[in-house]
């Protein structure tokens, strides 16, 4: 099924209340926890790009859904039912807000990155710090959310699937803090690139499996997270890191992201009494991007940008831009753009970047993409390893892999706006666990 | 008469069940599988299920993901799937083929085309695994246009209120996965397939095959006795494996080995008959 552009813009608001909204931060200087119970109560319009997706999961009438095994349809029906009681309910919001902020840490900061402002010459850039949190991602934003579910559900054995090993590292934690049984499905290659991940995962208590179906990487890991969950339905959470999936897991998992937009919309007021004028943010599976995007989608003056692996580049056949060069097909339970051949079989994706190294996308970006809302663009690895030297030297912070593709894409735009244009990045991980990468790349022995 | 219908309805006149074997297409090549498929009816297959090669099996366990790997390695598409079904339909006109896959390959096909394709070529069902009823307007279409069954699934999972929605979808037959689990792995005892059926039995007069775990003559027996038909996929597949060469190419041992497993499952099957065929 191609996209039908345009057919579906901004379509009825056919889910209870959508999530709402943003933070009323005009003139607050002080930044506080966002108020989700508050939130819950502001009702979306019938016109807002807020509102997706329908009953059924899908985004534009096209993208998301539900393809699973009918195995799985009950159990994730029954998630989707929890997951709306929790939503609506003050005590889960309440308790997800003290673990966002005494464990993971937030709010994160919104830092102006002056140095790297005054070299490029142009747009004023602000970095989103999601690298501070707990565990050096925005991971844990949303397996916090995801593990109190699980717990409220009564599961008492998690699964989950990791590409670079930081959503594994996320799960294993919380499952440390609860006291819950944890398994990790990781592609076999992944596992030997990823090393220091694998062994904090192990040091967690986590059982990290290497998966080496297909090429040993985060589609097989997902595949074999999948069987796992199938075979172990009665006491199992699966807990996807992406906002991808079958509904509800795009936009749940959009929904725990959100906070970094929130905090980042109220921060900026803070800082510059308005909004940005672009927001920039890396894309694999894309949930830092959906969260940073999704308070902002209602604000049409704020150009959103999503940056997608190019790999090699992106007409190189060795790329993760699923956007730019996939077509929409169905895999992992929902309906998106993919990296796949003329028969409809997936390809692997390439990217220096174990976390963007996934052929498909979430399916809201996909929407996103078909109206014209976001933008998609791609950064090749060697332009990311460039951004992510200069990230380091201008400003003293050491970006993720992923995280520097966004910043990449800001080096190119930034020169070609105004100086009084705001610009704020993602800046979704640090990069420590790059490390070893980068030094391979730069020639470097460790 | 479809001839899904036909083929039950005259087992049942024979009071007895329906064996239901299963072979990826282009398993190790095209040639030993469109012979393979094309010898089944003679070792006993009553229908036919041929997989359809995707490159992410996620219901799938380790030997019908090898299996598909071998098919897609081989070369197989959705074309040259059809193709073999057409080939087999020169020699069978009665024998039902049910094409089992994942839904990504038929969508980049195109519904519309592939249900009119498939039904010229001589299949009569279609069982797309990760295509629950929610999500299935886009092939009941055209699958209803075309004279193609849509099998559904139920599982030990399907609750009693969703059992009602799943079944109105369905046509051909009802495949009943025994086990929560992967294909292959654990197998479902005669009782818990004798509490579980009665379950659907009240919900359809469609016929109910049994798999998922269904490996040995007697499992295939039970469940073709229990419910209406026994498939059996993995423990076929498994053995089509071991007789390749270490490349990974068929010999002498292959079509004999499936087929003599596929007769042996057959007269277990066939000894459960009230009157003989």
């Amino acid at each position: 099924m191609r996209p039908q552009q345009g057919m579906i813009p901004w379509g009825p608001n056919t889910t209870a209340g959508g999530r709402a909204g943003t933070q009323g931060g005009e003139g607050a200087v002080e930044l506080v926890m966002v108020n989700p119970t508050e939130q819950a109560a502001i009702p979306r319009g019938g016109n807002s790009l807020q509102s997706q997706p329908d009953g059924k999961g899908h985004f534009g009438g096209v993208h998301g859904g539900r393809f699973v095994a009918e195995t799985l349809m009950p159990l994730i029906l029954e998630l989707e039912a929890a997951y709306a009681k929790a939503k609506a309910d003050p005590a889960f919001q309440a308790e997800l807000a003290y673990y966002l902020k005494d464990y993971v840490g937030r709010p994160s900061p919104l830092w102006f990155a002056r140095r790297m402002t005054e070299k490029l010459g142009g747009a004023k850039i602000y970095l989103k710090r999601e690298e501070l949190n707990h565990t050096g991602s925005h991971k844990l934003n949303n397996v916090m959310g995801q593990i109190l579910l699980a717990r409220r559900m009564g599961r008492t054995r998690i699964v989950a699937e990791t590409g670079a090993g930081q959503h594994g590292v996320a799960t294993a934690t919380v499952c440390a803090l609860f006291g819950l049984k944890c398994v990790i499905y990781m592609g076999a290659t992944d596992v030997e690139r990823q090393k220091p991940n694998v062994f904090r995962m192990r040091l967690l208590g986590a059982e990290v499996v290497p998966v080496t179906s297909g090429a040993g990487t985060l589609k097989d890991a997902m595949n074999d997270a999948m069987r796992d969950w199938v075979a172990n339905v009665a006491d199992t959470y699966m807990l996807i890191g992406t906002v991808a999936g079958p509904h509800p897991y795009p936009a749940m998992v959009r929904d725990f992201q959100s906070v970094i937009g929130e905090e980042t919309k109220a921060q900026m007021q803070a800082a510059e009494g308005r909004l940005p004028d672009v927001v920039v943010a890396a894309i694999g599976g894309g949930s830092n991007a959906m969260g940073i995007f999704y308070p902002f989608l209602d604000d049409s003056s704020v150009r959103l940008i999503g940056v997608e692996a190019a790999g090699h580049g992106l007409d190189s056949g060795k790329t993760a831009a699923s956007i730019e060069r996939g077509r929409p097909g169905v895999l992992h339970g929902n309906r998106t753009y993919l990296l796949q051949n003329a028969d409809g079989q997936i390809e692997e994706a390439h990217s220096i970047s174990a976390g963007l190294d996934y052929p498909g996308v979430g399916p809201e970006h996909s929407w996103l993409h078909d109206i014209g809302r976001a933008e998609y663009v791609g950064i090749t690895d060697g332009e990311a390893l460039e951004a992510f030297t200069f990230c380091t030297e201008m400003e003293g912070i050491i970006p993720a892999l992923e995280s520097a593709h966004a910043i990449a894409h800001t080096v190119k735009i930034a020169p070609t706006l105004p100086k009084d244009a705001l610009i704020a990045v993602s800046l979704s991980g640090r990069g420590d666990k790059d490390i070893f990468t980068v030094a391979e790349h730069l020639g470097v022995t460790l | 008469m479809s001839r899904i219908a036909a083929r039950f309805k005259a087992l049942a006149d024979q009071g007895r069940g329906a064996l239901i074997p299963y072979l990826e297409a282009y398993d190790p090549d095209r040639e030993t599988s469109l012979a393979l498929l094309k010898a089944m009816p003679a070792a006993g297959a009553d229908l036919i299920e041929i997989g359809m090669p995707f490159s992410d099996p996620s219901a799938d366990g380790p030997v019908i993901q090898a299996a598909a790997i071998r098919g897609l390695k081989a070369g197989a598409t959705l074309v040259g799937v059809l193709d073999m079904v057409s080939a087999f339909r020169e020699d069978d006109a009665t024998t039902p083929v049910i094409l089992m896959g994942y839904v990504n390959p038929v969508e980049s096909y195109g519904y519309e085309r592939f249900c009119t394709d498939a039904a010229a070529a001589g299949v009569d069902g279609l069982i797309l695994v990760d295509l629950p009823p929610e999500e299935a307007e886009v092939l009941e279409g055209p699958a209803a246009k075309a004279g193609l069954d849509i099998i559904r699934l139920v599982a030990p999972t399907t609750t009693a209120e969703r059992l009602g929605y799943v079944l109105s979808h369905a046509s051909g037959f009802v495949y009943y996965v025994s086990i929560t689990g992967i294909t292959g792995t654990r197998s479902a005892s005669a009782q818990d397939l004798r509490a579980a059926l009665p379950r659907l039995r009240a919900v359809t007069d469609l016929p109910i095959a049994i798999g998922f775990g269904v490996r040995t003559p007697e499992q295939a027996a039970e469940a073709a006795t229990i419910g209406d038909a026994a498939v059996v996929a993995s423990a076929l597949l498994a053995t089509l494996a071991e007789t390749l060469d270490d490349q990974g190419r068929a010999s002498e041992h292959t079509l004999p080995r499936v087929l003599s497993q596929i007769e042996d499952l057959a007269k277990a099957v066939r000894a459960t008959a009230r009157t003989p065929a």
